[in-house]
């Protein structure tokens, strides 16, 4: 059995797997992958990429990118020692910030494979991964948010009155993010000024950004809008990349091009993953989907990015089919994400197909803020009405804020102060 | 002067909280949405319907709980369902599909497509039969547009259920359609319904894509879109 065989194994049940074909056939043979994976040395990764190099960008990038002398401390140990390291003493945010560019994603994937729901929340808390803009998102202590202002026709009013909204309870420091209906330049552009009107009329410190295609922000960047952050899709594959109509090659360009702008710091990029994707685009080459999701974070991480979430729950129950399974596995992306070096937030979400509801998501979403998720999603009342299907509300951010001790980007922070009638007392609009 | 910010969206903006938490009013209301929706989810195609002239075809999935674990069976034709499809010489074939509301596309698909129709009439683009595929998902359609022989096909689609809006149609603008076709290489209008986008609005748009694919003789993200004065809002 080879790696990719073992990995795929390994994994804990779900059902994107299973549509796959490639997981475990009873608990046991389960289990038994578990055990032979945790006697895996965490060197036999490098030498056995789970896509060839020849055939795959992704492959090529963790394999070029690897660094050799970050990986030194942790590079005489099996999957299994590499768990028992994370959980221990030795292993503190000061080790583990400069690990992240020698561990791969499949070594991550592996690891995580081996650990309960408390270890992902553990060994997370101790990977801190701060970026900044406007904000700063990610340091201890402080819990940040995308505002989500969707509308199902990009109404620009409807659109303002979320963003009000939201404002008033405090959402927003980590991006104020609007996913439009339709893919034109002209309505992204138009969303783009509006967010952007709002931003510079309130003096928010916080950054905008419209969830178009890149080809799309491209074409209103160089029509002159207001391009904070560059959005796109990613996967863990070159193929499943392909389906989102995106490559290395125009990442590269996105960002160079948002950075040249100087709006804000060089953590220009706003990317989203998700288990399953690469199955979805029948790109997954025999891989499991928690080891393709993996591999996007190494696509995330070649470009610093400002925001990085999955948006765990979305893509349905083929392929997380309950609660359960959506709830590990935020917890697993999460985890993978912060031992890779990203500042990993999550969508805490689930769609009206999933044998998922509020509960669940409650549970998953106090979870994450144990583990020191970077930020959560702001949709009002939870409920997206363009993209059908249910987040976490403005509310859920303060309830795990107060739960929690937590705070929001220090920059906002001392904004809401200077407003203090905002949280109070809804806003009337531009 | 205070602004009622719930007449500006259908979004749950000013529901005021308890604490941090929901008011019980608003945490009811969502748990009777959330339950609709888990019914829309389940509900299928009623036998008869469209009442129009269309070749009724299924999915490989046999039933709803087999079409929501297995995505790959609702892009396949049944055996018996491929058999019904003759080869032509089309523009473009029209097809309905229930996706993941049934109720979406008995409400909408058939005024929009009404709209679709004369445009496209205007055109002189030859259209092939409508078919309508039950248990179907997006990719279906490229199965079905490569074996009736047309250049390009418009699925219309019932979107994942949400909680204002169970009742949402989607539709996907593929040109050259034969299986493998990836979701890069559509075009997308969704959203179509009474709240959301327009019927005459949504024909336009389709009406526009198509002409589009038809003009650069591809669809998706690669598909340029010049003429943003001309765009059918």
């Amino acid at each position: 059995m080879d790696l990719r065989e073992l990995l795929a194994k390994a994994s804990p049940a779900r059902s994107g797997d299973e549509l796959a074909g490639v997981a475990a056939a009873t608990a046991e043979e389960r289990v038994r992958a578990k055990m032979r994976l945790a006697e895996v040395p965490l060197k036999d990764f490098l030498r056995e990429p789970v896509i060839p190099y020849e055939s795959d960008e992704i492959t090529r990038l963790i394999c070029d990118s690897h660094d050799a002398a970050a990986f030194a401390p942790v590079s005489h140990l099996t999957v299994g020692e590499f768990r028992d390291w994370l959980l221990s003493e030795q292993a503190t945010e000061e080790r583990l910030t400069p690990l992240a560019p020698g561990i791969t994603p499949e070594m991550a994937a592996a690891v995580s494979k081996l650990m309960r729901v408390q270890d992902l929340v553990i060994a997370a808390s101790k990977c801190r991964a701060a970026t900044s803009f406007r904000s700063t998102i990610g340091l201890a202590g402080r819990l940040s948010t995308r505002l989500q202002p969707n509308h199902p026709t990009d109404d620009l009013k409807g659109i303002a009155a979320s963003v009000l909204d939201g404002l008033c309870y405090g959402s927003g420091d980590a991006v104020i993010g609007v996913n439009p209906v339709t893919g034109n330049v002209a309505s992204v552009e138009a969303i783009l000024r509006l967010l952007d009107r709002i931003r510079e009329r309130y003096q928010i410190p916080t950054q905008i950004c419209v969830l178009a295609h890149v080809t799309t922000q491209m074409e209103a960047l160089r029509r002159g809008a207001p391009v904070d952050l560059v959005f796109q899709s990613i996967a863990g594959t070159e193929a499943a990349n392909a389906s989102f109509g995106v490559n290395l090659a125009m990442l590269d360009e996105a960002c160079q091009a948002a950075r040249e702008l100087k709006r804000g710091g060089e953590h220009v990029m706003y990317f989203e993953t998700g288990q399953g994707s690469a199955l979805s685009a029948n790109a997954h080459h025999g891989v499991d989907q928690q080891t393709c999701e993996a591999r996007a974070y190494a696509v995330a991480r070649r470009y610093r990015p400002l925001l990085v979430n999955t948006v765990v729950g979305f893509i349905g129950p083929e392929y997380l089919y309950d609660g359960k399974q959506i709830l590990r596995a935020g917890l697993e992306d999460h985890f993978c994400g912060k031992l890779l070096g990203l500042p990993m937030g999550c969508d805490v979400c689930y769609t009206n197909h999933a044998e998922a509801d509020q509960d669940d998501m409650d549970a998953l979403l106090t979870l994450l803020g144990v583990a020191g998720c970077n930020y959560i999603m702001g949709v009002p009342g939870a409920d997206d009405v363009m993209l059908h299907y249910q987040s976490t509300s403005f509310h859920d951010a303060l309830y795990l804020r107060s739960a929690l001790k937590l705070k929001p980007a220090p920059e906002f922070e001392a904004w809401l102060e200077e407003h203090p009638s905002l949280p109070r007392e809804p806003w009337l609009l531009p | 002067m205070e602004l009622d910010l719930r007449t500006f969206t259908p979004a749950r903006v000013a529901i005021g909280r308890t604490g941090n938490s929901l008011p019980t009013s608003e945490l009811l209301r969502f748990e009777l949405d959330h339950a609709r929706a888990r019914d829309a989810v389940y509900r299928e195609l009623e036998p008869g319907w469209p009442p129009v002239p269309h070749i009724a075809l299924h999915s490989a999935a046999r039933d709803r709980s087999t079409y929501l674990r297995r995505p790959d069976l609702g892009r396949k034709l049944s055996e018996e369902s491929k058999a019904r499809l003759e080869p032509g010489d089309y523009g473009a074939a029209l097809v309905i599909a229930d996706g993941l509301s049934a109720l979406a596309v008995q409400r909408h698909a058939l005024p929009l497509l009404e709209e679709l129709q004369a445009l496209l009439a205007a055109d002189h683009c030859r259209l092939a039969p409508l078919s309508v595929a039950a248990q179907g998902r997006v990719a279906v359609g490229d199965e079905i547009g490569e074996r009736l022989g047309a250049r390009s096909v418009v699925v219309l689609i019932g979107e994942r259920p949400g909680f204002s809006s169970p009742d949402s149609l989607g539709a996907y603008i593929t040109w050259d359609p034969h299986p493998g076709r990836t979701d890069a290489e559509r075009n997308c209008v969704s959203n179509i319904r009474a709240e959301g986008l327009g019927y005459g609005a949504a024909a336009r748009l389709i009406h526009f894509l198509l002409s589009e694919a038809r003009r650069q003789k591809l669809s998706g993200v690669q598909l340029r879109i010049h003429a943003l004065g001309a765009l059918p809002r």
